[in-house]
């Protein structure tokens, strides 16, 4: 063991590793929690492998003087809790990694490999205390000590925490995590890390958020009242949420037999005048892909959560990807306009989720929200989730005399009615059909019908609002993100710091706005990054705007980039040369 | 047709081959709603995909015509966000026992308050005469060419399985017996299954008027359709088809009894004030403290 010392001012990363069934969830709730609660900026991450028990998986906690939104790669602390964890985060270690452990535990045959191994007896101290299951509370007791989070405060949240398992084992769970916190403070004292960052004391006050919350909170601010979904990593966690929280709300939450029944279900719901959500992942919307058909034709309102994991097949079920961009641009056979939101941050999938059900309703057309396993299960603090609106526009109408579903009208909107509302026969019909809804052959109505669905496109263009664009406006470089990636992108340029590169990033997919041919011809360079394998994304903008794009900036490894992997990849594009 | 029935419709040209057994089965369902004094814009007649799916197209209710065989999930998801609508799902035995098999079982052990009348005439019409679910062995077809060797479906007794809140059978040449099986089932509160035998006169020259005439009777009497276990038995049965309520169980819960959004409210979704104060809490809920 060496005297190394890790030494941080600005921000820390710390790095959980361990096995399923460890602990490493419980972990990063209370250091998440506690560590907010004290003063500072926090951000996690997760991956983790398709298994209940053993593997390896590990957690990403980044803490901050300021806020954060996307995860650093280097492994600044690193808390192993199992001999195999090491060698899976291995190439996140560097020489100033600083590893703490149970030197018992991690190299049972005494040969300790890390020269910056910090032990602490963990197992063995737990165990005197009563239950080596307190091992881990002591863990963050430990690295909350280095942090200088006060004791009353990790005291009061795992009283909170344990409270229902009853006081023998909320007592022994303090009582160790305020042994962790000694223990870390004699490393302090032998001086082996120094963690000076500043604090920022308001964040005690602040919302600690999952995407997974986010978007259940932005369903119910957008008047969901009706939820049916089969379950399906990474997605299940939207349907959890307003099962535990909807019913308050009169929300009706029904886990169906399958997919297909899940999508069939929100059309009827919506055609009772309900607002219905599905939550799935890529090989569930699969399965509902007919439906989606149905939404198109029948002009049924429909709102799809869709929380992208690595395929094809079941691929890697606990892991991300930006891949299902054209599966849900190109899903359902036939022809008929959809939306397509991509949020990057809490605040953008809470307003975009609250926007998608107004949307679908305005338009009479079905509205996805495309997520990805990073996104949902990431976490961190925000000052304010959004603004909840205070009414819901509900743009059905009641029907009357001469009611007509599908009139044809100049916009391609006919006014939807629900039946059981105003005395009319409410008609809504899979084949193509006539202005009355009814099963019709004559072959120029069917133009007529696909020219009036298809003519919603113009407005549903009108109404969306423009991609992001931040950085200099005679910009010569520009840097496209969409959804999760964004704000990694977003810290990168940053750092980058370069006043030729902009950075434009898109939380609508579809339709996408008119002139934008004009905004990427303009720049020398543009580059695309995402998460899958070609560039789905960048080849969409290429077909819309005829602009090539050759420059891509690709992962496809089941983990979502990282700060330093943008940087490199873009500083790697630009030092390329040419065009 | 009945004259002067609020559930005709105007001018309608039926895509059905004359002498479809849709056709009684049809006047059967007005006469039905017609005595129960229904409304017709509180009836929703929801259908999948088939010649007997159609029929919503030729009734005066509120229609949803969806996918082939997803008759049931829309009609489950009307019925809970609606529970004042009487909600009546149709389809054939292609729609309902093949494509839309798996909705069958569940929907049954949900149990939404709905009505749902199966078509059964053996055989596919639409695609043009290969083989349904109902389909008698031996029964030769384009695809089938050499008959039909795969089990036949026994939807009651399937049904009666897993304790389904209705199950009838009735047969369209007994114009007033299959009237008053889907009164009964439209007044029942609960999932309400009824198999109803009709000849396609195009496809299925087997299984014609005279044969469903020859072969089938009405339960009689001393049949108790709150005995499940006979229930099964007489479903079981080989032989001929039996016309009534074999299975009838009140006890069972309905889907909308154990949904939390109507323990203390019974108005539609639709027309409920959305509440933003709570969702406010919620999420200040989740502030550090």
């Amino acid at each position: 063991m060496t005297g190394s010392v890790l030494r941080r001012s600005v921000d820390v990363n710390i790095l959980l590793a361990g096995q399923a069934g460890q602990g490493i969830q419980t972990l990063e709730t209370i250091l998440t929690r506690v560590l907010n609660a004290s003063g500072y900026h926090v951000h996690s991450t997760r991956e983790i492998m398709s298994r209940i028990r053993g593997g390896q998986n590990s957690t990403t906690i980044r803490v901050s003087s300021k806020p954060v939104r996307a995860a650093l790669r280097r492994a600044d602390l690193l808390v192993p809790l199992h001999p195999g964890s090491l060698n899976h985060v291995k190439d996140r270690m560097d020489d100033e990694t600083l590893v703490m452990g149970d030197a018992e535990v991690l190299f049972p045959d005494g040969n300790v490999q890390v020269p910056t191994f910090v032990d602490i007896p963990f197992k063995r101290l737990a165990g005197e205390m009563g239950n080596p299951l307190f091992a881990n509370v002591m863990v963050a007791g430990a690295v909350a000590s280095f942090l200088g989070v006060e004791e009353d405060i990790l005291g009061r949240f795992l009283e909170s925490r344990f409270s229902s398992k009853g006081k023998d084992i909320t007592e022994g769970n303090v009582k160790a995590a305020l042994r962790g916190m000694a223990l870390g403070r004699e490393q302090m004292d032998r001086g082996r890390l120094v963690l000076d960052i500043p604090r920022d004391d308001s964040t005690a006050r602040d919302i600690m958020m999952t995407g997974t919350e986010s978007v259940a909170l932005g369903a119910m601010a957008g008047g969901c009242n009706f939820l049916a979904s089969y379950p399906m990593s990474p997605a299940t966690g939207v349907m959890s949420f307003l099962a535990r929280n909807g019913g308050d709300l009169g929300m009706v939450v029904e886990q169906t037999e399958d997919e297909v029944a899940a999508l069939n279900m929100v059309l009827g719901a919506w055609y009772a005048g309900a607002r219905g959500l599905v939550t799935t992942s890529g090989g569930g919307f699969a399965l509902m892909e007919e439906a989606m058909s149905l939404s198109g034709v029948m002009e049924m309102p429909a709102v799809i959560h869709l929380s992208q994991r690595p395929g094809p097949g079941t691929g890697l079920p606990t892991r991300t990807e930006q891949g299902d961009l054209e599966l849900v641009l190109h899903s359902g056979h036939g022809t008929f306009p959809r939306f397509i939101f991509a949020p990057g941050t809490m605040e953008e999938a809470f307003e975009l989720t609250i926007r998608a059900f107004d949307m679908a309703d305005r338009f009479q057309v079905p509205a996805v929200i495309l997520t990805d396993q990073y996104f949902v299960d990431m976490q961190c603090n925000l000052k304010k989730l959004g603004d909840v609106p205070s009414v819901v526009d509900r743009h059905f109408i009641k029907a009357g005399d001469g009611y007509r579903r599908y009139e044809i009208t100049p916009d391609g909107v006919s006014p939807r009615g629900v039946p059981g509302y105003g005395g009319q026969p409410i008609v809504a019909d899979s084949h193509e059909h006539d202005q009355d809804g009814h099963i019709n052959e004559d072959l120029d109505l069917r133009v007529r019908m696909v020219d009036k669905r298809l003519a919603k496109e113009r407005s549903m263009i009108e109404s969306s609002s423009q991609p992001e664009l931040t950085g200099p406006d005679d910009h010569s470089v520009l840097v496209i993100s969409w959804g999760s990636t964004g704000p990694v992108v977003a810290e990168a340029l940053g750092l980058l710091d370069r006043d030729d590169t902009a950075h434009m990033h898109f939380t609508q997919l579809w339709p996408l706005p008119s002139g934008l041919d004009g905004t990427l011809g303009k720049a020398d360079r543009v580059i695309v990054v995402e998460g899958n394998p070609t560039g789905q994304f960048a080849d969409l903008l290429q077909n819309t705007t005829g602009v090539p794009i050759p420059h891509r900036l690709l992962k496809y490894t089941g983990i979502q980039f990282y700060v330093e992997e943008v940087l490199e990849g873009v500083n790697g594009l630009l030092s390329e040369g040419g065009q | 047709m009945t004259g002067g029935s609020p559930f005709d419709m105007d001018d309608t040209d039926v895509a059905w081959c004359p002498g479809c057994g849709n056709f009684p089965l049809l006047a059967s369902l007005k006469e039905a709603l017609d005595e129960l004094g229904k409304d017709p814009a509180e009836v929703v007649t929801v259908g999948g995909i088939g010649q007997g799916a159609k029929l919503p197209h030729y009734i005066n209710t509120n229609i949803f015509v969806g996918l082939h065989g997803r008759a049931l999930p829309p009609a489950t998801a009307i019925s809970a966000s609606n529970p004042n609508l009487t909600v009546i799902a149709v389809g054939g035995d292609g729609d309902m026992y093949a494509e839309g098999g798996n909705h069958l079982v569940h929907t049954i052990r949900r149990n939404p308050d709905i009505t749902n009348l199966v078509h059964n005439n053996m055989v596919y019409g639409l695609t043009r005469g290969q083989a349904s679910p109902t389909s008698q062995k031996g029964f030769q077809t384009p695809v089938q060419t050499g008959g039909v060797t795969l089990g036949e479906f026994n939807p009651l007794a399937v049904a009666i399985a897993l304790d389904a809140s209705f199950v009838a059978r009735a047969f369209v040449g007994d114009r007033e017996g299959t009237r008053d099986i889907i009164k009964q089932a439209v007044t029942h509160r609960g999932y309400a299954l009824v198999d109803i035998l009709q000849p396609c006169v195009t496809f299925n020259h087997t299984n014609t008027y005279q044969y469903f005439r020859e072969n089938t009777y009405r339960l009689g009497d001393d049949h108790d359709p709150t005995d499940r276990q006979a229930a099964f038995e007489l479903a079981s049965k080989q032989g001929k088809f039996g016309l009534g309520i074999y299975y009838l169980n009140k006890d069972r819960p309905t889907f909308n009894d154990g949904l939390e959004a109507y323990r203390t409210d019974p108005a539609p979704l639709f027309e409920r004030t959305y509440d933003p104060v709570k969702i406010s809490e919620l999420i200040e809920s989740k502030r550090s403290v």
